[in-house]
């Protein structure tokens, strides 16, 4: 089972949807004890950083975060779920992350519309495992106004062209998470979710 | 590169999905989830639903159509008509829909373009603008009588109307537009009512004039009648995404043919 971690932002019922479309269960839960027999973690969310940071905090859902991935479960972050795994963000005001994979969270540049809304291509840097069905130049459904810059550019699975080229997706062990968001991604969008749920099992 | 995004739109009335002419003559053309799916399948990059007959009586069955759509359809889809306070916009976001358009609320209350867009992120705030030139008789931001022809003059100026455009509201299209941006608008949807049902093509004027004003996405909406009409909107008025329905819903023209000449015309489109 999947659980998809509910900390008050954004839209985790299309997630879960998705995951039901590809037959794999989940559960949206901000319960400690699911979140730990979970085979999988999805964290999802489109919204402020600060809150959701607040959120994750409040709630302690963090350290559970923290602690599933250390113990090598299968972690999917999507967008907002991307950027909270950084060690700070610069959206309003510097705030800390969950630090899990270093890096900042910055602004898209000046001289492209923000937010970045809509279907563009990825470029693969390396094969990450839940990408293995998708091919290079694929388009891919973003909806942000700000992106991920590791320190260590070899967590870079894939880059996305917009007025600069941006990281789209990082990859480290059990964890993916993604700018894009694979469950408004229609057809090639499932297929991501199918692969990461096929690493839950 | 960012793709151009091909939106079908599905008019709705309790439930139904229709396409006025005009705003008026109102035909029903299938159910809204069904056709969410097939145009999914046919490649649509977005979906917008529009209930143009909203009321609070109403409004279950938008959260219904929401619902059900997020259940079936993979794909970003936006809800727009009758949505007045924080908490319809919380209760349209919450049923799957990733953004909420609204448009007399805006003009009524902006305050609610701040408020919701700090709530919920600037990502999921469309604000719809119907705009009408404003050349023919009055200038509506200066009251200025122009001379009067038998032809319709080239405008610069557009008006604002609410209400399905039954109200006028003697804003300018353009200040309005800035000022939804700096308020917290994450795109326009841009909708000409000369245009609109018409199938004489999309207003260029306006649609150029609006995006030169903001650096948000901006939608063009409004008389596409053949392909030709995407191409000139996206390349002469830089239209981050079009619009159309009933081209789209009668089959005059798919999804797929509109993307094809765009490629063929070198525009980025997804395939």
């Amino acid at each position: 089972m999947i659980a998809v971690v509910d900390y008050g932002v954004g839209n985790l019922r299309s997630v879960q949807k998705g995951f039901e479309k590809v037959g794999f269960e989940t559960v949206i839960t901000a319960d400690k004890n699911i979140l730990d027999k979970a085979d999988g973690i999805v964290l999802p969310g489109v919204g402020a950083f600060k809150d959701a940071v607040n959120a994750l905090s409040k709630s302690r859902l963090g350290e559970v975060i923290i602690e599933n991935i250390s113990k090598g479960k299968p972690f999917l972050g999507i967008c907002l779920g991307l950027h909270l795994l950084f060690t700070q963000s610069e959206e309003h005001g510097i705030t800390q992350g969950l630090n899990i994979i270093p890096g900042r969270v910055v602004s898209l540049p000046s001289g492209v519309k923000i937010p970045h809304m809509g279907w563009n291509q990825i470029k693969k840097t390396e094969d990450a495992p839940v990408l293995t069905d998708i091919d290079e130049g694929s388009y891919l459904y973003f909806v942000h106004s700000y992106h991920v810059v590791p320190d260590d550019k070899s967590v870079v699975a894939t880059t996305t062209d917009y007025g600069i080229e941006f990281v789209s997706s990082i990859w480290k062990k059990n964890i993916f998470a993604s700018q894009f968001h694979p469950e408004k991604s229609s057809k090639l969008g499932l297929k991501v979710l199918g692969e990461f749920g096929g690493r839950t099992v | 590169m960012l793709a151009k995004r091909i939106i079908p739109c599905l008019d709705m009335k309790e439930g139904k999905v229709v396409k006025g002419v005009k705003f008026v003559n109102l035909r029903h053309a299938g159910d809204p989830v069904e056709l969410a799916a097939a145009y999914d399948k046919a490649g649509a990059d977005e979906l917008v639903f529009l209930d143009i007959t909203a009321s609070h009586e109403k409004r279950d069955i938008m959260l219904d159509v929401a619902r059900r759509t997020s259940e079936k359809v993979f794909m970003p889809f936006t809800i727009g008509g009758g949505i007045r306070t924080l908490d319809d916009i919380r209760r349209v976001l919450e049923s799957g829909a990733d953004k909420i358009s609204m448009n007399t609320a805006a003009v009524k209350n902006p305050d609610l373009i701040r408020e919701s867009s700090r709530k919920f992120g600037n990502q999921c705030i469309v604000v719809a603008i119907d705009a009408k030139a404003a050349s023919s008789s009055q200038s509506p931001a200066s009251g200025k009588k122009l001379p009067t022809t038998d032809f319709p003059l080239p405008t610069d100026r557009w008006e604002v109307y609410t209400h399905g455009g039954r109200t006028p509201t003697g804003l300018d299209a353009v200040d309005w537009a800035k000022k939804v941006e700096s308020l917290g608008a994450g795109e326009i949807l841009l909708t000409s009512m000369d245009r609109d049902g018409t199938k004489d093509g999309y207003d260029i004027g306006l649609t150029k004039a609006i995006t030169s004003a903001v650096n948000i996405p901006v939608i063009a909406s409004g008389g596409a009648g053949k392909l030709e009409h995407f191409l000139e909107v996206i390349v002469e008025a830089d239209a981050d995404a079009v619009l159309a329905a009933s081209l789209f819903h009668f089959g005059e023209l798919s999804i797929k043919q509109v993307k094809e000449y765009l490629r063929d015309n070198g525009i980025p489109v997804r395939l």
